[in-house]
Formats: structure tokens, C-alpha cells, sequence
């Protein structure tokens, strides 16, 4: 596939975005594509630049330097078609709160361009997806947080966006609404919505993402999926293994790819560089021998470890 | 659908003014604002000076009525929206900053032409008639068009606090409805009145008012006329190009 094959094909397609305020350096050059179909992580400490880049990926502020292509409509020189194949979730709810649900959806509907009769369909659907059905003659202003958020995802919603931004969608929401949205965010993607999910909250990314993008102080630190970053932040990984009858650690301290091994109650710790020789290896040993296998387990960083190891904020 | 034609803007844009209309005009207090800082304004005035005829009363009743109602709401629409963060939405949508501000000024446009309808009926309650309607109907509907795009200019400073805005609208506004023959016909003003009058455009609107009420005029109606298209123009043209310029510093 050419460059201007991928350019277009990519859901977003970043190339040396830049932002400063004043002195401040917001988002410094960064580039990046998130692909078709894929839920892409923006991760990041408080004032790392993810705002400031999504808004400038939804076209509400305006890149100093550089540009962004959302499905191939450059943001600033083709924003409403841009714009038209978006559904964006700010980090603030931020519907009408002097009306009710249900004109918050018509006017999107109304904004995006979508038929009355289609927008009415969708916006019961949603409205029932989301636990909102019976309140939507009712004005915002008496919703709960947590409610407020359900409905800006249905107005983001409304006129079935190919991509979706979410900007900290579950921030600070009781259980039950961060697991309608992430529900929700999971089918979505099934039927090939792309998201941009904007986040500090590690396990949400860890269960949420394809890839993420480690932002800090405005510039990408690093992009992988969840699990290589995990991995890739410590060289020896821990397996945990317990058999019966019970075994010495010298019997498998000279398989290829274990560096150590030592006995810790009645399970075996197995350090080593190669996760997948280990395994074999033990599950070898234990069939050789006529050991039944009672508990086998990897011990890999979290997605935690790995940000801070990353962003360097574990030395701090 | 092609989302960028002007068929489509258009519609976008009326869906901006039915969302201002309900959620910032069709207010009691907004309405009754709008009615009574200028009846009060007529009426100090009425009782200070009972030998004016009441054909000039209400012509300038009915100019400062246009004048206030669609200056009242429209400067302050964008700050009230940024403070709640709804402005970062309609921003997100697919709709161009023309269509923004389109949709502000078409909801104060038809705000101010509603009102006006209520100092024509008090002059025909009292046996005021309007010589000249259908002139007087253009007038108003130039002149709102023209006082709400100066609305929406006023509103372009990047500030998020409206009171910020009513400060600077109000600072704007009140001087205007004095060099403007409002109270004082533009004739017995002195020259320094009379050449800020011609740089106000509420001056061309009272005289049409007054033409088309009590049949007098102080500059000929095409002059008139012109001068409320060209300053609907150029304040409609700034409107947009600060708003573009200053509504990133808001969000």
C-alpha cells in the first residue's frame, strides 16, 4: 500500500502536530495513525498534551504546526468533512442542561444532518442502550454525573461516527455507568467503530486498547499494544508453577531459558527471558515425569509499572 | 449529503437558532427585559418632555426597542456557552464558524422583529398608525439584522465570564441611543453629535422609523437604507473572522 493509500485508509493520520500557549509547549511535533477499526490509547499524566492533541484531532483548536487527517479530510482545511465522520465525548459533559435529553439528541441530529425519522429511531435505541429511556422528557440539569456522561455518549452516538474520541469518558463515574460505557465502547468496536480513547486510568486502557500511545510533556514517549509494553519494560519475567507431588527447584534451574529457580511455599519461581521456551519446558518436564500441573502462571508488569517506567516517574 | 453545501450549512444553522430561541430567548425575563429597558427609557423621556409629539415618541420608542432586544442576548450566547462548555460541542460538530454565528444572529434577528411588533401595537392603540408599513416593516427587518450582527461582534473578545461582555455591551450600547436622534432628532444636535450620529447605525433606523411614522426624515430613505446594509455587512464579516480568530481561546 502507497503513502497516500495508508493516508487515506487511516482513521487518523497525525504528522508533526504542534501546539504551544504562550511559552508553553503543549504538543510538540508529535505523529501517529490510528488505524481502521482499532481502539488507540492516548495515555498520560495531568498536562502531558492528550486534551490539547485531541482537540485538535476534533478540530476545536487549531494546530500551531503540522497537520491531521481524519479518513484522509485534512482537520483544518476540510474540517466539517472531518468533522461529519466523528462522534466526540468531551471530558466535560457538556450537554444543554435548560433542555431535555431528547432535544440534546435532536439537535445533534439536526447538526449532523441526519433524517428526523432515523434520528428518532437512534436516539430511543441509544437512549434505552444507555438506562436513559425513562428520563428523557426530563431536563439535563437533574441528571447525575454518571447519567449526564451516558448521555453525551449518545449524542456522540447519534449519527453513527466511523470514529469516536473520548476524552476520559469514565473519569470519576459509579461502577454502574463506567460499565455501561465501556460495554458499550467494546461493541462499538465489534462492529468496527474506531475509538481514540483519551485516558490516565491504566486498567481501562490495559482492557480497552489495541494499541496506546504514551504522551509526556507533549511528546509520544512510545506506541505498542498493552501487552509488548508491558513486556517490554522488563527483560526477565516470573513464571509460578506448582506440581504434585511437589518438586525441587534444581530439577528445572538447568532448562534452556530459565535463569533462576527457587521454591516459595509449595509453588516453584521461575525467572527467565523467554516466556514461551519456560512454559514449554515445564510442561514437558511435568508430563516426563508424571507431575500433575496444579497451578501455572506468568507474572508480567502492569500497564501501571510500564507508564511509569516510561514516563520516568517511578525515579521521581 | 454533501455536509459542506450551503443547503445543508443553512439547515445546521436553524437547528443553532431553534437551540438559542429555547434555551436563551424564550425566557420571561429576557422578553420582559427586552420591553422594558427601553419603555422605561420612553417613558422617563415621555414625562420629561410632554410637549413632543407622540408620532416621534414612538418611533424612537420603537428603535430603541429593535435597538435593545437584539443586542440584548446575542452578545452574551458564545461566553454563557463556553462557561458550559457547550460551545466545545457545537465546535466539535460538523458546522463552520459562518454557521455558528448565522445561527446566533438569525435567533436574535427574530427575537428583535418579534418584539418590535409590540411599540407598533401600543402606537396603534393610541391612534399611531404607521404611514409608510411596508417600508417600516423592511426597516426593521434590515435593522435587526444589522444590530444582531453587532451583537455577535460584541461578543468577540475571548472571555468566558458574560458579564465581561454585558460590561463592554452596555459601555457600547447606551451612548449610542443618545447620538443617535433617538431622544433628539440628528438636526439639534450639535456638529460633534451630528458626526458621531453618522457613524451610528441606529441613527438610519430612527429616521426610517420616523419617515415611516410621522413622515419627516433628516437623510433620504436610500441613504438610509444603505447605510444599515453596509454596516449589516461589515459587522456580520467581523463577527465571523474574530469569532474564527478568538474562539479556540475560549475552550
Amino acid at each position: 500500500m502507497s503513502e497516500a493509500d495508508s493516508y487515506q485508509e487511516d482513521a487518523i493520520h497525525a504528522t508533526d502536530l504542534r501546539k504551544t500557549f504562550s511559552d508553553i509547549v503543549a504538543v510538540d511535533s508529535i505523529s501517529f495513525t490510528v488505524r481502521r477499526g482499532e481502539i488507540f490509547g492516548f495515555l498520560g499524566p495531568n498536562g502531558a498534551g492528550k486534551t490539547t492533541t485531541a482537540r485538535m484531532l476534533t478540530g476545536v483548536m487549531q494546530p500551531d504546526g503540522g497537520s491531521a487527517a481524519i479518513f484522509g479530510h485534512d482537520i483544518v482545511h476540510a474540517p466539517v468533512r472531518a468533522k461529519q465522520r466523528c462522534g466526540v465525548v468531551p471530558e466535560t459533559a457538556n450537554a444543554y442542561t435548560d433542555i431535555s435529553a431528547w432535544q440534546n439528541l435532536m439537535l445533534m441530529g439536526e447538526l449532523y444532518g441526519v433524517p428526523k425519522h432515523y434520528a428518532e429511531e437512534r436516539a430511543k435505541t441509544l437512549l434505552t442502550a444507555l438506562g436513559l429511556i425513562e428520563r428523557k422528557d426530563q431536563k439535563v440539569q437533574g441528571f447525575s454525573k454518571g447519567m449526564k456522561q451516558r448521555l453525551i455518549l449518545a449524542m456522540a452516538l447519534l449519527h453513527k461516527p466511523e470514529l469516536l474520541f473520548l476524552d476520559e469518558p469514565t473519569s470519576g463515574l459509579d461502577v454502574q455507568s463506567t460499565h455501561l460505557i465501556t460495554g458499550m465502547l467494546r461493541e462499538l468496536n465489534r462492529n468496527g467503530t474506531t475509538i481514540f480513547l483519551t485516558t490516565h486510568n491504566m486498567e481501562e486502557a490495559n482492557r480497552l486498547c489495541d494499541r496506546v500511545a504514551i504522551i509526556q510533556k507533549g511528546r509520544i514517549v512510545t506506541i505498542d499494544s498493552p501487552e509488548r509494553l508491558k513486556m517490554a519494560i522488563e527483560r526477565l519475567h516470573t513464571i509460578e508453577v506448582s506440581f504434585d507431588p511437589a518438586r525441587s527447584a534444581d530439577d528445572l534451574i538447568t532448562f534452556p531459558g530459565i535463569e533462576s529457580a527457587r521454591r516459595e511455599g509449595d509453588k516453584l519461581v521461575i525467572t527467565t527471558e523467554d516466556v514461551d521456551s519456560a512454559i514449554h519446558a515445564i510442561t514437558t518436564f511435568g508430563r516426563e515425569h508424571n507431575l500433575k500441573i496444579e497451578m501455572l502462571r506468568t507474572l508480567s508488569p502492569t500497564l501501571d509499572e510500564a507508564f511509569l517506567r516510561l514516563t520516568g516517574a517511578d525515579s521521581a | 449529503m454533501n455536509p459542506e453545501s450551503i443547503i445543508e450549512q443553512a439547515k445546521r444553522a436553524f437547528a443553532i437558532t431553534k437551540k438559542d430561541i429555547r434555551i436563551y430567548y424564550a425566557k420571561g425575563p429576557v422578553v420582559i427585559f427586552g420591553l422594558f429597558m427601553p419603555l422605561f427609557l420612553f417613558l422617563a423621556f415621555a414625562l420629561g418632555n410632554r410637549n413632543l409629539p407622540m408620532p416621534f415618541l414612538l418611533s424612537g420608542l420603537l428603535a430603541m426597542t429593535v435597538f435593545f432586544t437584539a443586542t440584548a442576548v446575542s452578545p452574551v450566547i458564545q461566553p454563557w456557552e463556553a462557561q458550559a462548555r457547550t460551545l466545545e460541542r457545537l465546535i466539535a460538530c460538523p458546522v463552520t464558524m459562518k454557521t455558528l454565528i448565522a445561527g446566533d444572529m438569525f435567533a436574535s434577528f427574530l427575537f428583535a422583529v418579534g418584539i418590535a411588533i409590540v411599540p407598533i401595537m401600543i402606537g396603534v392603540l393610541v391612534g399611531v398608525v404607521p404611514l409608510y408599513p411596508l417600508l417600516l416593516a423592511a426597516g426593521i427587518i434590515l435593522a435587526s439584522f444589522c444590530f444582531s450582527a453587532l451583537g455577535l461582534l460584541l461578543s468577540t473578545p475571548a472571555t468566558n465570564v458574560p458579564s465581561n461582555i454585558m460590561m463592554l455591551s452596555s459601555l457600547l450600547k447606551f451612548p449610542l441611543i443618545f447620538i443617535s436622534g433617538v431622544f433628539i432628532p440628528v438636526e439639534q444636535l450639535p456638529f460633534a453629535g451630528q458626526v458621531l450620529a453618522i457613524c451610528s447605525p441606529l441613527t438610519y433606523f430612527t429616521d426610517i422609523a420616523r419617515y415611516c411614522i410621522m413622515g419627516t426624515n433628516s437623510f433620504p430613505l436610500s441613504v438610509n437604507f444603505a447605510a444599515l446594509a453596509v454596516f449589516s455587512i461589515i459587522f456580520a464579516l467581523l463577527a465571523i473572522r474574530l469569532h474564527a480568530r478568538t474562539v479556540s481561546r475560549r475552550i
